[in-house]
């Protein structure tokens, strides 16, 4: 394949949004229980909770950072290697983008601040306050960036002038039912992400035999979450897919590898795409009515087949196929592990399981990879459209870059994406291994009990920094 | 509705400017001190402010392609290497702030990324700006000078031109937030950065009346647009008599009215271009269906708010920051 500035510009869109995405997805379920956590300890004055809190809060941190500094980029990228989808679509693109920054953007900044450096100069309520709109403002940038790419995948509401989308009906954009369906799935799937990444911390900390207190609290408020929100999202996820039948045929053709129509037709579960041939190698497939079960809730819907598709309005088939496999094994794996590992904590035997606990400690890159793999289904499976059967790829790009711009942008991010990346993980490692350690910062009033750090199982030393990895 | 959105992206440019301005050149001093206890004192002085700073950037981005998609779509591609270079240098030093806390070995490599990273965006903030004064050769809509088009002597004058200011602006910061040996050596700065700045900003005007008389002839014709630089030069004035009586609070708000006018020089010398001499705001403005659903949501009501979340962070953390400031 040759090296176009359009492969180029699509390989640094896919790096630099799949970088970012890992980011967020974390921080917006960790945000939720962040503020959980501030409402229980005001409510409760239970001092653990308030431990746990300021180590989440460290976490939370770093994360945000590299999730603040990614997505700057991407408010830019659209301009510099996109620049005819940005001249065509920004009514409403960049109207719904704009959105997202008004609303989320400066909840987010300016009560982060507050979160990070401000607990010793506001009240408690006021604290509280403050957590609760970071989390309030990672929701609303979650929506409208689902907003913004939902009308690229099912674009409504818009009469085409002078080559460019005007938008004639904002109702239809924000109130999208496509819309409705793939927020909360989105959403969901950052709980979940928080939700296991907490569980899999608590589960490390009870195989050490350290900081139980901290470590129960994690390991159940995560798997408990996850127990319940795992068969919400399989429904919800369940309904996304109705939306790709109803709207992208190509792209459910893609994710069953249906080559044919079938009616009724019958569910690939797994098998080698051989996109030459248009057949399945080695496929595990389960018999009619099954497709059509799963893709139309029916017994007899008609399925399309890619034949019956011109090639040229193909996605690729490999990556929506297989990623999406992928992302439903995740999910299948976290229900099995979120409902046997609540049924034994409900029978107080979850503490001893050291089996179980060592899956639920190795489980934290499952929601991270259903994201990113739910993601690669959504977005290359949209190909070859930006806008869906609207505008091609490949007349979106920025006509005038040039392979040498596009190189060196495309080096640049990897360099730099890979460095802060390698060090950020490692500082978080840390900052998990170090556990929560170290001296509360105390609010304005004495509000909180004396000796917070009773419950600890270790001793505390009044030690000046307030993890060993660093202040 | 157009005159609304050129009217709150020129407060979004404005506030960024004002506000990253400082951190960013906070970030460029940080740079020139090696002591551990003075880096700490300028970091805090900035930590739990910076990020709302930087968002007014991205504000700026987004209102320009909601409100005036073609002037994103142009300007941003024409700038594409000075752009990936200002990302990369916003991330560099957006990372800093957390991680030179995570480590003691590693310290110096966020030290350097953040000065050197603050040092880079500035850089290219000041050079876009001078390329576009110059003009950016523009053909039948599309940007048409190459991956280099966009540098000039000139440009890269007033990249130089803003690192001075935002390290004035910093310097101001730093003398009104902080204490002892930062505000001491802060204020030995400002004296040798304003006059660095007036300089910079006498040799762009000659150079303007030398070279761009398109810009001079709106000036001849609308004298009274004037006022805009008497009220730089008098700020410039009282800058000076704070300087001499050393009050903390007022070099930081006289640069900032410098910045005001010389902004407003600017934009008065650009109207009614957005891209000057190819595209005008009525021709660039997205369509009034666009335009009217940001005014009566974002607008209308969102934008005032965030304007009181800015104030509410910033008076969170009013008066000096001590040198022992918690890293929570």
């Amino acid at each position: 394949m040759d090296l176009t500035a359009l492969l180029l510009s699509r390989l640094q869109f896919a790096f630099t949004v799949s970088f970012h995405i890992i980011f967020p997805s974390f921080t917006i379920g960790l945000a939720a229980w962040l503020t959980v956590l501030e409402a229980l300890h005001l409510g409760t004055g239970r001092p653990a909770y308030r431990v746990v809190f300021e180590f989440w809060l460290k976490i939370f941190g770093v994360a945000f950072g590299l999730g603040v500094v990614s997505g700057i980029v991407m408010a830019f990228e659209f301009g510099t290697n996109w620049s005819e989808l940005s001249r065509m679509s920004g009514g409403i693109q960049g109207v719904l983008l704009s959105y997202e920054t008004f609303t989320a953007f400066f909840l987010e900044a300016s009560f982060f601040g507050i979160l990070l450096f401000g607990r010793p100069r506001v009240a408690p309520w006021f604290y509280l306050f403050s957590t609760a709109m970071v989390a309030l403002g990672t929701t609303l940038s979650a929506f409208w960036i689902m907003a913004n790419n939902t009308w690229l995948q099912v674009p409504v509401g818009y009469v085409i002038e002078n080559g460019t989308f005007v938008p004639d009906d904002w109702s239809k954009i924000v109130f999208s039912p496509v819309l409705w369906v793939r927020f909360p799935h989105m959403l969901i799937a950052s709980y979940l992400t928080g939700a296991f990444c907490v569980a899999a911390t608590g589960a490390w900390y009870l195989l050490r035999r350290e900081f139980a207190a901290e470590g129960q609290i994690m390991l159940r408020m995560g798997l408990y979450l996850a127990a319940v929100l795992i068969p919400i999202q399989l429904v919800v996820g369940h309904f996304n897919g109705e939306y790709v039948v109803h709207h992208q045929p190509a792209k459910m053709a893609a994710i069953e590898a249906r080559w044919h129509d079938e009616k009724p037709a019958s569910e690939v579960l797994l098998a080698w795409p051989d996109v030459a041939q248009r057949r399945n190698l080695f496929a595990i497939t389960l018999p009619a009515p099954f497709g059509s079960l799963i893709d139309s809730d029916s017994l007899d819907a008609a399925e399309v087949g890619l034949d019956s598709i011109p090639q040229s309005d193909w996605p690729p088939v490999l990556i929506p196929f297989f990623a999406f496999r992928i992302m439903v094994g995740c999910g299948i794996l976290m229900l099995l592990l979120a409902w046997v590992g609540s049924y034994l904590s409900v029978k107080g035997r979850l503490d001893e399981n050291r089996p179980l606990l060592w899956l639920t400690f190795l489980s934290f890159p499952l929601p991270f990879v259903a994201i990113l793999t739910g993601w690669f289904t959504a977005e290359v499976g949209r190909q070859p459209w930006t806008i869906y059967g609207l505008l091609r790829t490949a007349d979106a790009m920025t006509p005038f870059l040039t392979v040498r711009a596009a190189t060196i942008s495309l080096v640049v991010f990897c360099v730099v994406y890979s460095f802060i990346f390698a060090f950020g993980v490692f500082y978080i490692y840390r900052l998990l291994r170090a556990g929560p350690v170290g001296r509360l910062v105390q609010p304005p009033t004495a509000a909180i009990p004396n000796r917070p750090m009773s419950v600890v199982d270790e001793p505390v030393a009044p030690d000046p920094h307030h993890a060993p990895a660093g202040e | 509705m157009v005159m609304f959105w050129v009217a709150l992206l020129a407060v979004s440019i404005l506030l960024y400017v004002l506000l990253d301005g400082f951190d960013l050149g906070v970030g460029m001093l940080f740079g020139l001190t090696r002591r551990e206890e003075r880096r700490r004192a300028m970091l805090s002085a900035v930590a739990p402010i910076w990020d709302g700073n930087e968002t007014w950037l991205v504000v700026t981005a987004v209102i320009l392609w909601g409100a005036f998609p073609i002037v994103y779509a142009t300007l941003f591609s024409a700038f594409y290497l000075p752009l990936l270079v200002m990302l990369a240098g916003l991330i560099l030093r957006g990372v800093a702030f957390e991680f030179r806390y995570k480590t003691e070995r590693a310290r110096w490599i966020w030290d350097w990324s953040f000065a050197g990273g603050s040092f880079a965006a500035t850089f290219i903030q000041g050079m876009t700006v001078g390329a576009l004064v110059e003009g950016l050769p523009i053909e039948n809509g599309h940007y048409a000078g190459g991956d280099f088009g966009w540098f000039s002597p000139f440009a890269a004058l007033c990249g130089i031109g803003l690192c001075v200011g935002y390290a004035l602006l910093g310097a101001c910061w730093l003398v009104n937030k902080c204490e002892a040996e930062v505000r001491d050596t802060a204020w030995r700065q400002i004296r040798y950065l304003s006059i660095g700045l007036l300089v910079f900003l006498i040799v762009v005007f000659i150079y303007a009346l030398a070279e761009n008389l398109q810009v001079m002839g709106r000036w001849i014709d609308r004298p009274y647009l004037f006022i805009f630089p008497a009220v730089g030069a008098l700020a410039a004035v009282e800058l000076a008599v704070s300087i001499r009586r050393r009050r903390d609070g007022w070099p930081f708000y006289m640069v900032a009215l410098i910045f005001m006018s010389a902004f407003g020089t600017l934009a008065i010398s650009f109207w009614p271009y957005m891209i000057p001499y190819v595209i005008t705001i009525d021709e660039a403005a997205a369509p009034h269906s666009s335009l009217a659903f940001m005014f009566w949501g974002e607008g209308l009501f969102v934008f005032p708010l965030m304007l009181v979340y800015t104030v509410i962070s910033y008076s969170v953390f009013r008066g000096k920051v001590g040198t022992t400031t918690g890293h929570y």
